[in-house]
Formats: structure tokens, C-alpha cells, sequence
């Protein structure tokens, strides 16, 4: 089966998406590297290749796990399957 | 992160436990037999280049430094010399200075190695003279070392070292996770391996940090990452958060510097550093894994490691860097599908069929083990027939 959206840890909360887009209530399949385990999703926006997608709902002040680790803030609210970007995650580090 | 050993080792092909290297003095292993015309300074960059130019199976090392340097850049400058020379992938090394006393230092430290190195100055003698002299004995060592062979070495003879470039997301879902894979398969059978891009860990710092063998090892990188970061803040006019991630890592779809670290940091799989080099420094705690304070520009890296005696080198690549380096053959991977047939020429190993899960982690780990030893026992690198061989030399500060 085509892989749509790559997740590279299972403790994380989004996934990257590795098909040119998808696209608004897309049915996803997502491939855990980890654990070499598919769980899926529906998409709630377009999102293109390389882009990052909510896994779950995000709350303001939560923070974004990719690799198992923590790589920011969530600065607006974040539903299950929108598009996560510089819009709505900002970095801890500055 | 430690949890990824077993699904990532999983399969497995059985790892070759030699390769065809050229034997050295020192009982180090070359994967290359090159003869070098090491220039000390600028100005001696036109000798060296006529001396390699009259003798066949020499190369030319020029660079734009060397005179008027003091302190730590005078000192890194010289570490950079000597350790490029001593480099087991060189076979013999003919140096040319401007001044008798740098270009003595410089062979009295590579013939330690007890591989033949010999001097010339140009001062009071000209171009010419030097040229005529340094040609002899240059011809003389180039047919010396062209009758080396290839001979079986153990695997732990291998020193690599890795870097990433022109990185994407690409990068960090597939292509450094591979480079990951194959430390994580590699380092049990006593290879010594090479991290560095200082710069490019911000955002990983603290987990890089913890990834220190030994309390020391950790306080080093601390230290290391903290002068850096103190660096940054003085000479940048406001912090990174506009060039960190760039406007085209934002575009690719990366959203902050800890997620681009991390990227970067999937390069050394589930290994742990046991100790921090300065620049061009060589490793002297015995096979693992070490972090170098390098700059993220990819022909200063690479040749600091290669300075640090590492005698073959991984690329990962999103976007398709092309560097080389002269002595240190440079492997280029990729991941992203598009870099892999638009610049395939500078593409040595695939492994874009990981994003469309025609091929798992360890797979690919262990495609990019078999072309590191076919590289390693002699073939080409794409870089290599190209002819790139980017020699560039770090200066921390202007010279007096």
C-alpha cells in the first residue's frame, strides 16, 4: 500500500507528508519507522510533500514531538489533521 | 531513540569484515594512495601547482592562507597541514614553503609517520630552482608509490567521517537516518567514526550533550556548543530566528531550528561520542565515535575531518550538494527521489525508495555499507570523476 505521510518515532505527534500533496479529507496512510507499524488518518487540509501533519489535537502551550523529541510550541490551537506549520508552532530557542 | 536499534537492525546481510586498503607506515590503512605537493602558504601555490603539473600521479594542494596567522589560527592552520599529509590515503607528500622554518615543522611532524616527506623553501632559490628540485623528488615518489598494493585490512582500518548538505526534509526522514544505521552496524566492529556542524546541532545541544560517553565527554561538547553559541551572539547582529531555518528550509517544510537539528543528529543513529576534537584534530581515544568542532560549510568540514585522519566520507544530501574533497573520497547519498535522476552524476548511492517504503532502514543501512566498501576498496566516488577536489582551509580570525 502507498505511504502518504511518514512518522518517524511513535511518540510523535506529527507525521511528514511524502507525496506531492494531500489534500482536504484524504484518507492517509502513515508508515511509524520506528515500529514499522500503519495507522492512518483523514486529512483536514491540503498539505504539501514535506510538510508536517497534526497527528492528534494540539492545545495552545503544547509542545510538537518529530524523532521523540521536542521541537517546539504550539503558539495556536491545532486540530487532528491540519496542516502544522510556522503559522501555528514557533521554536523554543529563541 | 535507543529503541530504534532493534527494529533498524532487524533483517540483515552479514557485514564484511575486511577491504582492500593500502598499508601504511604507521599501521594505519589508506583507502586512496595519493602522492601531495602541499603548498605551507598562498604564495606557494603556483610552485606546487607547476610541480604537480610536470610529474603524472601527483596532485596539487592549493589554498589562500599561511602567512601572517598567529595564536589558535596559526596553530589550526598547522594542525590542517600536518594532519592532510599524514592522512593515510596519502602516500607521500612533497611540502613548499616561501620560508625554511614552517615548511621544516611540517615535515618534521609527517615523517613521524614514517611515510617518505620531503621539504623545499622557496626564499632565496625562486620558483624555478624550487620547481626543478621538488619535481625530482616528487617523480621519484610517485613511481615509489605507484608500485603499492592493495592489500587486506580489517574493517576497523575504515575511519569515516559524515556531514550533510543542501539538506531537505528528505534529509532527515531517510538519508541521515541511513548514514544513522550504518554507525549503528559499523561501530561494534571497531571503526572510529567523525560527527561535526557545531552550528547546525543548535536546537539538539542538550540531547547532543547527553549523548557524551562520559561525563567529560559531555562537559567538552557543552563547552564547545556554549563558545559557539557565545560566538554567534557577538558577531550576529541579531539572533539566527531569521536565517535559522532559511527561508527555504520554511518552504520545504521545516518549521523551527530544534526540527532541523534533529535532522542533522539522525546521522549517528543510537551511537554515543566518546570524546570532542578541536578542528583537524586526530582522534586519540581509540575506535568510536567522535563529535568535531567543524563549521556547517561542507568543504571546510570535510577537510578539517580528513585533516583528523578520517580516509573516507558520507553525504547525505536533500536538494544535491556536489562537494569533494582532494584525499578523503566523498560518498553522496540521497534520499529525495527528484535529486536521485535530475543529479544522478553526483549520486552515489539511492536510497529515495525508503519514502516510498520499497525499502526499509536497514536495507538501506546496508546498501550504503556495500558502496562504502567498494568505494573504500577503490572505486570512484562521483565526486572523484568529476574531479572536485575542494581543499578549503577554517580561519577563526584575521591574520595580523
Amino acid at each position: 500500500m502507498a505511504t502518504d505521510i511518514i512518522i518517524h518515532d511513535e511518540k510523535d505527534n506529527v507525521g511528514v507528508v511524502v507525496i506531492e500533496k494531500i489534500t482536504p479529507k484524504q484518507d492517509c496512510s502513515c508508515w511509524v519507522m520506528e515500529n514499522d507499524k500503519t495507522v492512518s488518518i483523514q486529512s483536514a487540509d491540503e498539505i504539501p510533500l514535506g510538510h508536517k501533519i497534526a497527528m492528534t489535537d494540539l492545545n495552545e502551550g503544547d509542545t510538537i514531538i518529530k524523532y521523540g523529541h521536542d521541537i517546539g510550541k504550539v503558539v495556536k490551537s491545532i486540530k487532528k489533521g491540519e496542516h502544522v506549520h510556522v503559522h501555528n508552532v514557533k521554536t523554543k530557542k529563541w | 531513540m535507543f529503541t530504534m536499534l532493534k527494529q533498524r537492525n532487524g533483517n540483515n546481510m552479514e557485514i564484511p569484515k575486511s577491504f582492500l586498503g593500502y598499508k601504511r607506515e604507521n599501521g594505519r590503512a589508506g583507502t586512496r594512495n595519493h602522492v601531495i605537493i602541499l603548498p605551507v602558504d598562498d604564495i606557494s601555490n603556483a610552485c606546487a601547482e607547476a610541480v604537480a603539473n610536470n610529474i603524472k600521479g601527483t596532485i596539487a594542494l592549493p589554498h589562500s592562507y599561511g602567512r601572517l596567522q598567529f595564536g589558535a589560527d596559526l596553530e589550526l592552520h598547522f594542525r590542517t597541514m600536518i594532519g592532510t599529509a599524514k592522512n593515510p590515503n596519502v602516500a607521500a607528500a612533497i611540502i613548499i614553503g616561501i620560508e625554511p622554518k614552517w615548511t621544516k615543522r611540517i615535515v618534521d611532524e609527517v615523517s613521524k609517520t614514517g611515510k617518505p616527506v620531503e621539504g623545499f623553501s622557496i626564499e632565496g632559490a625562486g620558483d624555478i630552482e624550487t620547481i626543478m628540485k621538488a619535481s625530482k623528488k616528487a617523480q621519484e615518489f610517485s613511481i615509489w608509490a605507484s608500485e603499492k598494493q592493495r592489500e587486506e585490512c580489517p574493517i576497523s582500518d575504515l575511519w569515516i567521517s559524515v556531514k550533510c548538505g543542501e539538506s531537505d526534509t528528505t534529509s532527515g526522514l531517510a538519508s541521515n537516518p541511513t548514514v544513522g544505521n550504518l554507525m549503528d552496524k559499523l561501530e561494534p566492529l571497531g571503526v572510529h567514526l567523525c560527527f561535526g556542524e557545531t552550528s547546525e546541532l543548535t536546537g539538539a545541544e542538550t540531547v547532543c550533550e547527553k549523548r557524551g560517553k562520559t561525563p567529560q565527554a559531555q562537559e567538552k561538547f557543552k563547552k564547545t556548543w556554549n563558545d559557539y553559541n557565545d560566538f554567534i551572539l557577538k558577531e550576529a547582529t541579531d539572533d539566527l530566528s531569521e536565517s535559522q531555518p532559511t527561508a527555504g528550509n520554511i518552504a520545504g517544510g521545516l518549521t523551527t531550528i530544534e526540527e532541523k537539528a534533529f535532522g542533522n543528529f539522525q546521522k549517528i543513529g543510537s551511537r554515543q561520542f566518546i570524546d570532542v576534537l578541536t578542528p583537524a584534530e586526530e582522534p586519540e581515544k581509540g575506535p568510536g565515535l567522535y563529535f568535531m568542532d567543524t563549521s556547517s560549510a561542507a568543504a571546510e568540514c570535510v577537510t578539517l575531518q580528513a585533516a583528523g585522519g578520517f580516509n573516507i566520507h558520507l553525504f547525505p544530501t536533500g536538494q544535491g550538494n556536489i562537494i569533494g574533497n582532494p584525499i578523503e573520497p566523498v560518498i553522496k547519498l540521497t534520499a529525495n527521489p527528484l535529486t536521485a535522476v535530475n543529479m544522478s552524476e553526483h549520486i552515489d548511492c539511492d536510497v529515495s525508495k525508503i519514502l516510498s517504503r520499497e525499502m526499509n532502514l536497514s536495507e538501506a543501512g546496508d546498501e550504503l555499507i556495500k558502496t562504502t566498501l567498494r568505494v573504500a576498496n577503490g572505486r570512484l566516488t562521483c565526486a572523484e570523476a568529476l574531479g572536485h577536489k575542494e581543499f578549503v582551509m577554517t580561519k577563526l580570525y584575521r591574520s595580523a
